[in-house]
């Protein structure tokens, strides 16, 4: 489980996370939700540790991580995976050595078991028979699943993933929320998906979180998502009109 | 006061990036690769500038000199500007320009492309593992690309002399050889480790810290070699003063 209590950042005079708090349950996918702008990509990064809250704290299973040093939050980061907007795949590296690069840097694995690990990570995400590519030879929606085989490699406890479906059609978006789902209750990981794709909401979200202007101003799950009840929440899920058309349907 | 920023954010970086690495192996085969890549992929521009301005000297200082001047001055003079300034900072400056760029702009698209912050996510330290490699590999390497240049730079300008009839080879080597101290080239060596150290560090903090997309990672490509350049220049200044004083 992850806990977020009393996040506060600060750019200049610019006040982006103001008293943010939220549970993130283990062995659900928990989506963080807002429109662009709102603060949800700075809070996930607050959690990580990608940027210093100005006050505030994050418990990962209880540890603290904000208060902790550099070398012991490396020990936590080595339990994170994180799927990144635009992959952020090493582009030097073939497909197999992306996905490898962690198991390298961090385990004592031989040669020999860490390309078996990679291998099962990739063939976790049917891209097998890629390894050999390099990540500007594979499609956007390919780079997105070798992105997740890269953060489970190292069998992670919590997983992050930023905006995992922009840029994908709606097809691929479902089949990358179906193996975050998947994943997520396959290893027990507590996921943490920051988006603000409708569909994807109500594919793949257990929990949800909803920040406005740097708060978390509603949280609950899908379903209690279409009964609304906050103004800005029911702005921002009922901003199209197929929404709205699933709204007067229910 | 803005520098004092960039000087303190600077330190810190180094700080972290001569932290020890996560792994020795993957840093001897990091260090290998920048090996290969700021030196022997150097090899051909500093062989064809060195080669160029060595004849050049020589033809220079040939004509310049007559009269009571002796002969051999133009190969005293071919070496003493190759080893003392040419080889030594003009070198590193050209190198500022082909290797430091590459350095911020390879660093700076991976900060925008989040691979940075993907290495951090991991666990790994990122600066470690991107800029010790290149400035371990610029420190080593640069000095050998500095004698390489001498040697060739030294021997162009007693080939074009010979080949013109500008000077005998034996005045030429007669003026390589007189007063010739082994401390200038220490001199010219230990200004050289300096300017590799500026070369990858100063190009790897420029590129380490870019915010925005290609048009910023094409700025500080920009200012990595200015600021390269500049530093080593001061430097070369400083350096100068407090070897040969």
């Amino acid at each position: 489980m992850i806990e977020l209590h009393n996040l506060e950042k600060s750019f200049g005079d610019h006040h982006v996370l103001k008293d943010v708090s939220a549970n993130f349950e283990r062995g659900k996918v928990n989506f963080v939700i807002g429109r662009s702008g709102s603060g949800k990509s700075v809070m996930t990064k607050c959690t990580v540790g990608l940027i210093e809250p100005d006050s505030g704290f994050v418990l990962f299973d209880g540890r603290d991580f904000t208060s902790m040093s550099q070398k012991d939050r490396r020990g936590i980061r080595q339990e994170i995976g994180m799927l990144f907007q635009g992959s952020a795949l090493f582009d030097s590296m073939t497909v197999l050595k992306n996905v490898e690069f962690p198991l390298l840097m961090l385990s004592h694995m031989s040669e020999m078991e860490r390309r078996n690990r990679a291998m099962a990570c990739l063939e976790r995400v049917e891209l097998g028979d890629a390894s050999t590519r390099f990540p500007s030879e594979c499609s956007g929606g390919m780079q997105k699943r070798i992105g997740i085989a890269r953060a489970i490699a190292m069998n992670p406890k919590y997983l992050f993933c930023d905006e995992p479906n922009s840029g994908l059609d709606p097809q691929t978006a479902i089949v990358i929320d179906n193996l975050i789902s998947d994943i997520t209750s396959e290893y027990q990981i507590t996921t943490v998906v920051v988006s603000h794709d409708m569909n994807s909401v109500m594919e793949a979200s257990d929990t949800i979180h909803f920040v406005h202007q740097g708060s978390i101003c509603w949280h609950g799950n899908r379903e209690g998502l279409l009964d609304g009840g906050v103004r800005e929440l029911e702005d921002f899920v009922f901003a199209s009109d197929l929404m709205r058309k699933i709204r007067s349907t229910i | 006061m803005r520098w004092m920023y960039h000087i303190g954010r600077y330190m810190r970086l180094l700080i972290r990036s001569f932290r020890k690495p996560e792994k020795l192996s993957v840093f001897k085969d990091l260090l290998l690769m920048e090996l290969e890549s700021i030196g022997l992929q150097s090899l051909g521009i500093v062989a064809l500038l060195s080669i160029f301005m060595g004849a050049v000297i020589c033809l220079q200082t040939a004509h310049q000199i007559g009269g009571w001047i002796p002969i051999y001055t133009i190969g005293f003079t071919v070496r003493q500007t190759m080893i003392l300034e040419f080889s030594p900072t003009l070198i590193p400056v050209i190198l500022a320009g082909k290797v430091g760029s590459n350095i911020a702009s390879q660093i700076g698209t991976m900060r925008v492309t989040e691979q940075i912050d993907a290495l951090d996510i991991m666990g790994v330290n990122s600066a470690g593992y991107l800029i010790l490699p290149k400035v371990v590999a610029g420190v080593f390497i640069v000095p050998f690309l500095v004698v390489f240049s001498m040697v060739l730079g030294v021997g162009a300008g007693a080939w074009i002399g010979v080949a013109t009839g500008l000077s005998p080879l034996a005045d030429f080597e007669y003026g390589m050889q007189v007063d010739f101290r082994v401390f200038d080239v220490v001199y010219a060596l230990t200004k050289t480790i300096v300017f590799g150290f500026i070369l990858t560090s100063v190009s790897a903090y420029h590129g380490y810290f870019v915010e925005g997309g290609a048009l910023e990672v094409g700025k500080s490509s920009t200012k990595a070699v200015v600021w390269s350049v500049v530093i080593i220049m001061v430097s070369n200044l400083v350096l100068t003063q407090m070897l040969l004083n």
